[in-house]
């Protein structure tokens, strides 16, 4: 695991604090520097500002919602690269897909145990870490599956 | 008596004698001889008046062939007749004795004397005869009285009565030559105009008289041909035979018929003999045959017979036909009545009978009602009549007798007209109406209630038209209360998550020392937390799996599945539950078994579920993943075989059902909510799949996923 950071920061974006705060309990406990937004604007705010190796993003949430958040991070050069792992209680279908088209690269439903999401967050981190060494050897089945549905 | 011519007495009387001979000598008509004897009588005797009466040879009566010093009507049209024998005249000629009539002077002489034209005045009445003849007298003399004696008068009656019968004998005679030659003429005329053959023959058969036509049959001349000299010969053959067999056989009149030849064509003739025999003193026994030529008669009897066979043949069919008309006539329902130009019935069906005759015993009031329609009736031909149309169709009120119901009823007539323009009948037909008009009573009816049930029907329609949009409107507020429910359940599901989260989370860490040390007794109670926080969370899931499939929230997301991935998949995310339940889970895949085209995400959550089902209520054996392959079916099979408790057959299907645990007590022995195998069913129906169980009580379970085997392709 290689990060920008002596620990890898994450930044968890949640409006409740009793799940924002647990999380970032047992983050820190977990090994990882946390930083906290409560809401979408403050979120943007803080990825810029604190460079995060990867955003926990609730999505409902106050004055700006996870969905538009996400949205502006994957618009901004700055905070593009940054993984942005949707989190969310809401598990009606069209959930997720919202997510991923905000942009979102990963997808949990809440409730989801602190070590569960860490191993979730570890694994993340694991692959963009291997996956700049895999990208060449992932490519040819992306282009495999688009030849097919072309 | 006395004679007047005295004076010349001497040589008077001779001369006179001598001019009356020569006087006498050249008359051959009696009326010139009466005539000049009585000038002669009147100038010489001096008998001042006289008439002379003869008897012509065919009559009974004297005539007066002349008179002297008498004239007028009364003389010229006098006769006398013979056959009034109390005329002293008529006695005179018989007698041949003269009679003086003296003159009358009363009533009763005048009475007693003939009718003469001498009326009152005397005369003589002399008979002229024949001399020394006893034969009656011929003629009279009647003598105007010349007042005295006629010494002539005798010698003058004899000279004068011999002239006469010279004159009278020659006449005879000339009138008797003349009509005998006469009379044979107008025989043989006669005879000849009779177109039947007439014969006189012998007895041995030789033709002495013979008519023309007999003679054409019997006689032939050398000139004539051989043919009709043979048939002449044969006929005459054929006469003599037929009249002597008959002359033998009897006399008097007989009818025989006799075949001849007819000499001039050979045609045979056929006539009826008629013969008789004459006897006649000079001539002999002979025998007058009359032919009457029958063949046409023959052949016109034949003819009739014929004709008259002809006639009963035509009259068996008329008959024949007749009575197949009255069959058909009787056999026709409505009443059939023809009637002659006159309007006077000729002829009538049963039907018809009913209506316009009484039984023998029918009531007054049948007979009324009877008497009505023919009335009826009659004005309708009678209207008829006098219209020249052709046909006539109206209505006529009748009444039916046997009931006294009125009965209207149409009546069709036609008129027949002879070929020569004349009406001859006219045929009525009459169809009642009743069963008609009851017909239109009843459509009437049946309309009224069609109508009824129409209104009803639309009414009904708008009725439920109305329910339809109160239905939809229903239907709409319910779809509307369905998805609220679904958002309602959504959220509370997310509102339920978020503090549980944090249940589970915190509870996670406080097991795992973040907090401090714990003591081994609240450890145990912070599981208790954890567990029933994990079930709490799998309620929530599936309570919102059902919601969502309800709602039609939960659409199929189609990708490539690889079973044998899947499987390995499954059973890695269950790894622990396996490892704490110490049952061995293997697999048993087919080789080449196809890439499933489908929602990935649910057949993994179905299996998910069949396995941790199997690994919940099996204590002890293993627990087995199979799939199969079937290429002709084009599907697959996916099961999950344990050896665990098994389901009683009868609630095998009760378990598919929502909330269904067998075990129903609170304290049941296994957890999970009992919406798993519901939630399964429904997720493989919406990918055309089933799942089905086959399964023995205490010996184990053996749930069995099937998937449809679909291109890629085939889903787009």
């Amino acid at each position: 695991m290689t990060t920008k950071h002596e620990r890898p920061r994450v930044l968890v974006v949640d409006d409740y604090p009793d799940a924002r705060e647990m999380y970032s309990e047992y983050l820190e406990f977990s090994g990882f520097e946390v930083v906290e937004a409560v809401n979408g604007m403050e979120a943007l705010q803080r990825a810029i500002d604190s460079a995060p190796d990867i955003i926990l993003m609730d999505l409902s949430l106050p004055v700006m919602d996870g969905w538009e958040a996400t949205r502006r991070l994957k618009a901004d050069e700055r905070t593009r690269s940054i993984p942005v792992v949707a989190l969310t209680g809401h598990a009606l279908a069209g959930i997720s897909e919202g997510a991923k088209g905000a942009g979102c690269d990963a997808f949990v439903t809440k409730p989801c145990l602190p070590e569960d999401l860490v191993r979730e967050i570890r694994a993340i981190l694991d692959e963009r870490s291997s996956g700049r060494k895999m990208s060449v050897k992932k490519s040819p089945r992306g282009g495999k599956y688009a030849r097919r549905v072309r | 008596m006395r004679v007047s011519i005295e004076r010349d007495d001497d040589e008077a009387p001779l001369a006179a004698r001598v001019r009356l001979l020569e006087g006498l000598v050249g008359r051959t008509e009696v009326a010139d001889c009466a005539q000049f004897a009585l000038q002669w009588l009147g100038e010489v005797a001096g008998v001042p008046q006289s008439v002379c009466l003869i008897r012509p040879n065919s009559e009974h009566a004297l005539f007066v062939v002349g008179a002297y010093g008498m004239l007028g009507p009364a003389v010229t049209s006098y006769t006398v007749s013979l056959d009034d024998w109390s005329n002293p005249l008529v006695s005179i000629l018989a007698q041949r004795t003269p009679i003086f009539f003296a003159r009358a002077h009363a009533t009763a002489d005048r009475n007693r004397r003939p009718s003469t034209p001498f009326e009152d005045a005397a005369y003589h009445a002399l008979p002229l005869g024949a001399p020394g003849v006893s034969d009656e007298a011929f003629g009279l003399l009647l003598l105007g009285d010349p007042g005295r004696r006629v010494p002539e008068l005798q010698w003058f009656t004899i000279v004068f009565s011999q002239k006469l019968d010279q004159i009278l004998r020659y006449q005879a005679l000339a009138d008797g030559d003349q009509r005998q030659s006469r009379e044979r003429s107008l025989l043989t005329s006669i005879i000849n105009a009779v177109s039947d053959p007439i014969l006189l023959t012998d007895t041995d058969g030789r033709l002495a008289i013979a008519n023309a036509r007999a003679l054409t049959l019997f006689t032939a001349t050398e000139e004539d041909s051989d043919g009709r000299r043979r048939a002449v010969r044969m006929n005459t053959m054929l006469l003599s035979s037929a009249l002597s067999s008959k002359a033998i056989e009897e006399t008097g009149a007989s009818r025989r018929e006799l075949l001849l030849v007819n000499p001039t064509d050979g045609s045979d003739l056929v006539f009826e003999l008629l013969s008789t025999v004459t006897e006649d003193s000079r001539q002999g026994t002979g025998v007058v045959s009359i032919l009457r030529n029958v063949t046409d008669l023959r052949r016109a009897s034949e003819e009739i017979e014929d004709n008259y066979r002809k006639m009963r043949v035509a009259e068996v069919q008329a008959r024949g036909e007749s009575d197949r008309l009255n069959l058909i006539i009787d056999s026709v329902a409505d009443p059939i009545v023809a009637t002659d130009a006159s309007g006077a019935t000729s002829l009538m069906n049963e039907p018809a009978e009913r209506l316009f005759t009484t039984p023998a015993r029918a009531s007054a009031d049948e007979q009324r009602w009877v008497q009505t329609n023919d009335a009826h009736f009659s004005s309708f031909i009678a209207g008829m009549l006098v219209r020249a149309d052709q046909r006539r169709v109206g209505e006529i009120g009748l009444v039916d007798p046997k009931t006294g119901e009125p009965m209207p009823v149409e009546a069709i007539a036609g008129k027949i007209v002879s070929e020569q323009g004349e009406l001859t009948a006219v045929v009525t037909i009459l169809h009642d109406r009743r069963e008609a008009i009851e017909k239109a009573k009843l459509y009437e009816q049946l309309k009224r209630a069609s109508d009824e049930l129409e209104r009803k029907i639309q009414a009904a329609t708008a009725d439920i038209a109305q329910q339809n949009e109160l239905l939809r409107r229903q239907a709409i507020e319910l779809e509307q209360a369905s998805q609220l429910k679904s958002q309602f359940l959504a959220n509370m599901s997310h509102e339920f998550r978020t503090p549980l989260n944090a249940i589970l989370g915190y509870t996670s860490m406080v097991l795992q020392g973040l907090g401090g040390p714990i003591e081994p007794g609240a450890k145990r109670q912070l599981r208790r937390i954890e567990s029933n926080g994990r079930h709490l969370l799998t309620i929530i899931n599936e309570i919102l799996d059902i919601s969502r499939i309800e709602a039609g929230r939960m659409p199929l997301q189609i990708s490539r599945l690889r079973i044998p991935d899947l499987v390995t998949e499954v059973k890695a995310e269950l790894e622990p539950i396996i490892i704490r339940s110490k049952i061995a889970v293997s697999s048993q895949l087919d080789k080449d078994l196809p890439i499933l085209v489908t929602d990935r995400q649910k057949v993994k959550q179905i299996l998910l579920n069949l396995l941790s089902n199997a690994l919940k209520f099996t204590h002890h054996g293993n627990v087995t993943i199979t799939a199969r392959r079937y290429p002709r079916e084009r599907a697959v099979t996916v099961s999950v075989t344990d050896t665990g408790i098994g389901i009683a057959p009868a609630d095998q299907e009760k378990i598919f059902e929502d909330f269904r645990q067998l075990d129903n007590s609170p304290t049941r022995a296994y957890g999970g909510t009992g919406l798993g195998l519901s939630i399964c069913r429904r997720l493989a129906e919406m990918m055309d799949g089933r799942i089905t169980v086959e399964s023995q009580v205490g010996k184990g379970s053996t749930f069995t996923l099937t998937l449809p085997v679909k291109s890629a392709g085939g889903r787009r």
